[in-house]
């Protein structure tokens, strides 16, 4: 076989060029920084004459996600992107995909905030991806890429969850690795789904009556509570479903280790830098990442858990995670926080001070 | 200067990150990025300390100086510095790029002059994976620039020089 090309592309690049090559069917989306060039490359990849993939640039995030929801409504692989107060914006079209089970794709490029914040990268909307952000029982599948060749194999990714659970999916990154550069190799051309295979496959779709005796309708409303009871435990089942099958996670150097650092995203790149300076130290410290932030991998990080001494929890924010990681272990072990906050990456130094003064 | 480094890297085989500061900074002040080529998998594109900075103002002196590692590197260019580096446990190098450039009439290749100037002092890659990446990023009809830039890196090569 012949080698596969390497490029050096940043990350939003990298997401862009991936949803041109996993068959997407239309994008949707309104700039903001620090995501605008997944709008750019599409824009300068013309896909539409291509794959015949649709690039819009909306009015607003609310517009956005709304032709998103009417897209995923007729069974099309559709997806937008946006960056945290943007992504707020889309709260309500979330909800009402979850309560309609419409798959598509989100990817957050997370800023700084609250409010407009500042344009600096941020892991600060955990709690709103992991935890609701809009109303209602819902989850969203999440994935953490922490690197710009994740970025390019989470999209198609996340569509095949999307689809397989009929559930928004969303890839959280964030400005670092969005705007970094690193060698990827982008994945194979997969040809956009035919109308045939997209009513065979999405029965559930608005492909036209086609013969059939009752139409489809998409919707997230229900008047009868008794039937909207009902709704919320079949969604509530997929949940459980996606929770046994779905959670992803990476586990470095953790065997030896007397600590355990955890973090997701780009916090992870710097843990792992922090682990090769500890270790030089003799400090015995190893990592896991969640991939999956939601399914959360609860029981593999309790599982790692059981003969380390504490666990610090690195994310750019003021403590979101650990709250989950606390839950995970019973607050068996110590479990300590850093983070920096409003845009600031720590370098990993700073970590392994942090590291130290929870050991000491 | 950064990018072009980056893919000189890829062009080796090497493993490689570019990290941008695409804040305020673009619009002038610290604009800076960071670039590790290295021999194995990279863990954090984000760094607390440099092996070699480059410096074009004032203000990036003052912010990276500190940074850089005991018996690192440090290269300037005179024209936008008034006050040099002065840690006296690191290397410092002066290159006169902006003057240089302006005589040659070719401002426009005054980053290729820096670079050339980073590669004799740090050969981390070679003049020929420079020229490669060039030309793997350019559009052809831009290959006619390689050979005047190609004088510019061998140009920043030879001016360099090391501040005892």
């Amino acid at each position: 076989m012949a080698e596969k090309e390497v490029s050096l592309i940043k990350g939003n690049e990298a997401i862009a060029l991936a949803a041109i090559r996993c068959g997407c069917d239309g994008y949707f989306g309104y700039p903001i920084t620090p995501q605008s060039e997944v709008l750019e490359t599409l824009a300068a990849q013309k896909p539409w004459e291509t794959t015949g993939m649709v690039v819009l640039q909306a009015e607003s995030e609310l517009a956005s996600i709304n032709m998103v929801y009417g897209g995923a409504g007729t069974g099309k692989r559709v997806m937008t992107s946006s960056s945290s107060p943007g992504i707020s914006l889309m709260q309500e079209g979330m909800s009402y995909l979850a309560g309609a089970e419409l798959p598509c794709v989100v990817f957050n490029c997370m800023r700084g905030g609250p409010g407009l914040g500042t344009i600096q990268p941020s892991q600060a909307d955990y709690f709103q991806t992991c935890k609701g952000g809009g109303h209602g029982d819902y989850r969203l599948i999440t994935l953490a890429p922490s690197s710009v060749q994740e970025m390019a194999d989470f999209v198609d990714l996340a569509f095949e969850l999307a689809f397989k659970y009929r559930n928004p999916a969303m890839i959280l990154a964030d400005g670092v690795i969005g705007q970094m550069m690193e060698k990827v190799v982008l994945p194979d051309f997969k040809p956009r789904r035919t109308e045939e295979q997209i009513i065979k496959e999405c029965p559930w779709a608005a492909t036209g009556r086609m013969g059939r005796k009752n139409p489809n309708v998409i919707t997230s409303l229900e008047l009868q509570s008794e039937v909207m009871e009902q709704n919320n435990l079949r969604i509530q089942e997929k949940y459980k479903k996606c929770e046994e099958n779905e959670v992803r996670y990476e586990e470095y150097k953790c065997e030896d280790a007397d600590y355990m650092i955890v973090a997701f995203g780009s916090a992870a790149r710097i843990a792992k830098k922090t682990i090769a300076l500890a270790r030089e130290q003799g400090i015995k410290v190893g990592l896991l990442r969640p991939i999956t932030l939601w399914p959360f991998p609860t029981k593999e990080i309790a599982k790692l858990a059981k003969n380390k001494k504490g666990i610090l929890v690195l994310e750019f924010n003021a403590g979101q995670m650990i709250e989950d990681v606390r839950l995970a272990v019973e607050c068996k072990l110590p479990v300590e926080h850093y983070g920096r906050l409003g845009g600031i990456v720590p370098d990993p130094d700073e970590v392994l001070d942090a590291l130290k003064k929870m050991i000491k | 200067m950064g990018k072009i480094l980056a893919y000189s890297g890829l062009m080796e085989g090497k493993e490689v990150t570019w990290m941008p500061a695409y804040g305020p900074e673009q619009r002038g002040g610290t604009a800076n990025c960071t670039v590790i080529v290295a021999d194995e998998e990279i863990a954090s594109p984000v760094l607390s300390s440099y092996d070699v900075v480059i410096v074009l103002n004032q203000p990036s002196l003052e912010k990276f100086e500190p940074k850089v590692k005991k018996g690192g590197a440090i290269i300037y260019d005179s024209y936008g510095i008034m006050n040099p580096p002065t840690r006296k446990d690191i290397r410092v190098y002066k290159i006169n790029a902006m003057d240089t450039a302006a005589q040659l009439g070719m401002t426009k290749v005054f980053n290729m002059i820096v670079l050339g100037g980073l590669l004799k002092v740090c050969p981390m890659v070679s003049i020929d994976s420079v020229l490669k990446g060039l030309r793997k990023t350019l559009p052809e009809r831009h290959w006619k620039l390689i050979p005047m830039n190609e004088e510019a890196i061998r140009k920043g090569m030879e001016i360099i020089e090391e501040v005892k």
